[in-house]
């Protein structure tokens, strides 16, 4: 189970993880659908591409940039927070959606847990491999945690001052009159 | 100063339920620690050797007198009847449970506070000048800015968990008071030839293990594109920043391996795509925010007090205060005043909640009920008539807050130290404390002048160690004794600079009979009305060097006989001492 769209849902990707026997060029991807590594992909796209249903991941020092020309070919692209401190996942979410322009399902996979959704859904996520130990029917709270935020990201173009008639300060508006 | 409207509240009320049940989950297992530390961090949170520790974010150092009140509540409710100001113009208390701490934090919802990003890797409470709107050279006013960034940090999804933790700084006087050259980001406002607001933006500076004066990214950011500008910094700190080792994650060492000139292609060619765009800020958001921050209700005064002048000639402690603690104010018959903090014998920052109820009386009675607390740990009444200069001070003397020695030897900055951190190496309050015995002597004190101490209990530089005149760090425990490194040369302001360690490391009741003959050779050198740091600048390190070792340090016995105390009585560990 997944949460994907604000709900729980089943999900039947699989998320390819290389050990340390296997090497990006050999490893066999099996039939399916298969979320491969980055490196998997960039060393044999020219099989891959050709797939009806292909996902990757990015690891968290990972370019979004290298897939650039290849963003459309993906059912899923997957971020990896390989631990919950390290945060460079949301800066290529960010990128991903903002600057190239990638318009998929974008999951966060990896070291997933409650108190990151709120963040993880603003620059852009919309699915989430929460961790398998957690009550997933708990971590879905954390996406409501704030209904309010100041600034843009993904989720929000307009920062709140744009968006809403904000008050000044009464006192001093009575000193200009 | 700002007040709250219904989007600030609630997004500080939705934190506290969301810290609420953090820490439910955490007391009823879970979470488990590791998994709650970086929950709790992000709310200022400490786990220290005794006790929780609670830092509660006073943005840019305003406070009102409502709120200093809630900090004396806190410190009788929850605390052991003391909080802790700190050189980032925040308040710790000390003596916390856990489970009081969502309490704690809804009474400061109450009053339009919290202790958001206070700890933590992202972006903390944004610091600023001191005398922001009331300085005479003051060029713009931060504190609208200060705001609008403490708005945009707040929560921002994309930089909660950065490699390291993350200080902007801001000023808007032609003097430096906000250390911005010792931050992550330091932003100067300032008005270009033609008038225009902009920001000159410093990049990578900062203390700690590896002392570094930030560098110039850009001369003149125009106002309407700071936030972006900042967004596209940390955009690529958050990507490149080291994040393999602790020590080197922060954004000073990206700087320095990719040079300044690199750095700054990375940030503007990510800033190319958001500038002018939705994030830019507007003139209406700008004016909404400045309202907030208008002049109170000056009375139409003079300077000269015929009063004032009689009583100064008759009170030398009065006079001694106006001359220390006393500055001068933009608004004719109104002066700024600083509350002292550092009596000798107390411990630098510390204020009691009856000295806390009395403070706000104070800035009530004279000050429109506003308060500032200064990164070098004193207070501030920034808009006091001179006419009522005696009248606060004989008030503010009855509290013990009238020291006279606001820049002065006595003023030392002091991190906690290690009876209360855990990265402590030595003590630092009780060396404050041995060194203003040492100096306490006022005459002597005047007569050194202008003068910066500061100590910290280790490398990380709480204490802010570097850009202290003199600089004390406490670098081991060995030998059944604290050693402690002295540097010399270190400033703040718009000559920074980072100090120079004078040679191998002194025990504790070693330290003052250093300063004292870092001080001879000042006396015996120095020209007519130069300031120490300026006689250092002049004569260089040797001099200096050559007397503090050219003869034993000797100490006393009784001295000696204090030395093993390590934690005062009065700090006996309680029950719900975390680490026991």
């Amino acid at each position: 189970m997944i949460i994907k769209n604000k709900t729980i849902v089943a999900d039947d990707w699989i998320v390819l993880r290389l050990n340390e026997q296997q090497s990006a060029e050999n490893v066999t991807v099996v039939e399916g659908k298969v979320i491969v590594p980055l490196p998997v992909w960039l060393q044999q796209r020219d099989a891959l591409q050709h797939r009806a249903e292909i996902g990757v991941w990015l690891a968290s020092a990972e370019r979004p940039e290298d897939l650039k020309g290849d963003i459309h070919k993906f059912s899923v692209i997957a971020v990896d927070f390989p631990k919950f401190s390290d945060g460079r996942g949301y800066s290529i979410a960010y990128n991903l959606r903002a600057r190239l322009g990638y318009t998929g399902e974008l999951r966060a996979i990896g070291d997933v847990l409650r108190d990151q959704l709120f963040y993880m859904q603003r620059v852009g996520f919309d699915a989430f491999a929460t961790r398998p130990d957690r009550n997933i029917e708990d971590v879905l709270k954390g996406l409501t945690d704030f209904s309010e935020v100041y600034q843009t990201s993904f989720d929000q173009k307009l920062p709140l001052f744009r968006r809403v008639q904000r008050k000044g300060n009464p006192a001093a508006d009575m000193v200009n009159e | 100063m700002y007040r709250y409207d219904e989007y600030d509240q609630r997004i500080v009320d939705e934190r506290v339920k969301q810290y609420r049940d953090q820490v439910l989950r955490r007391l009823s297992g879970e979470l488990t620690e590791e998994e709650f530390l970086p929950l709790r961090l992000q709310n200022g949170l400490y786990m220290q050797i005794h006790a929780y520790m609670l830092r509660i974010a006073v943005p840019y150092g305003l406070i009102s007198s409502k709120q200093m009140r809630m900090f004396a509540h806190i410190a009788r409710k929850y605390d052991r009847n003391y909080g802790h100001f700190t050189t980032r113009q925040n308040i710790q208390f000390n003596w916390l449970k856990l489970e009081d701490t969502p309490d704690i934090l809804a009474d400061l919802a109450s009053v339009e506070m919290h202790a958001i990003q206070t700890s933590g890797n992202c972006v903390r409470n944004i610091t600023s000048d001191e005398f922001a709107g009331v300085a005479q050279d003051e060029v713009v006013d931060p504190r609208p800015y200060a705001e609008i960034l403490r708005q945009w940090s707040t929560f921002h999804p994309e930089f909660a968990y950065l490699p390291r933790k993350f200080k902007i700084a801001i000023s808007g006087g032609k003097e430096d008071r906000a250390a911005v050259y010792a931050h992550d980001i330091g932003l100067s406002v300032t008005k270009n030839a033609q008038g225009e607001i902009g920001f000159r933006v410093l990049v990578g500076g900062g203390l700690g293990r590896t002392p570094i004066i930030g560098s110039e990214i850009c001369e003149f950011v125009p106002w309407q594109h700071i936030l972006t500008y900042v967004e596209s910094i940390l955009r690529i700190y958050n990507q490149y920043g080291r994040r393999d080792n602790k020590y080197k994650a922060r954004i000073k060492i990206l700087v320095k391996a990719l040079g300044i000139d690199e750095f700054k292609r990375q940030v503007e060619a990510d800033w190319a795509d958001l500038k002018d765009g939705p994030g830019t800020l507007t003139s209406e958001e700008v004016n909404r925010v400045a309202t907030f921050f208008t002049d109170p209700a000056y009375e139409k005064l003079t300077d000269h007090d015929s009063q004032l002048n009689e009583f100064r000639a008759d009170s030398r402690s009065f006079s001694n205060w106006m001359l220390r603690n006393v500055k001068a104010h933009r608004v004719p018959g109104y002066a700024i005043v600083v509350l002292s903090l550092k009596k000798p014998g107390t411990v630098p920052g510390d204020a009691t909640a009856e000295q806390m109820e009395a403070i706000a009386d104070l800035a009530e009675r004279y000050s429109f009920g506003e308060l500032r607390i200064t990164h070098k740990q004193n207070l501030v009444l920034a808009d006091v008539r001179q006419k009522d200069l005696i009248r606060l001070w004989q008030e503010a003397t009855a509290q013990e807050l009238t020291a006279p020695n606001i820049g002065l030897l006595t003023d030392m900055i002091s991190c906690p130290g290690a009876e209360f951190c855990t990265l402590a190496n030595a003590r630092s309050i009780p060396l404050a404390q041995l060194i203003a015995e040492r100096f306490e002597d006022l005459d002597f004190q005047h007569d050194i002048g202008e003068i910066s101490l500061n100590i910290s209990g280790c490398v990380n530089a709480c204490g802010q160690h570097h850009i202290g005149n003199i600089g004390i760090t406490g670098v081991e425990k060995k030998d059944h004794d604290e050693w402690y490194q002295v540097s010399l040369g270190g400033a703040e302001g718009n000559l920074s600079s980072i100090g120079k360690i004078i040679g191998p490391s002194f025990t504790f009741n070693q330290v003052p009979e250093v300063i004292d003959r870092l001080l001879q050779v000042y006396l015996r050198e120095r020209l007519e009305a130069e300031s120490f740091i300026d006689t250092v600048r002049r004569i260089g390190h040797a001099p200096f060097k050559e007397h503090v070792y050219a003869t034993d340090l000797t100490v006393t016995e009784e001295e000696i006989a204090d030395k093993h105390v390590v934690v005062p009585a009065q700090y006996s560990v309680p029950y719900f001492s975390p680490r026991f």
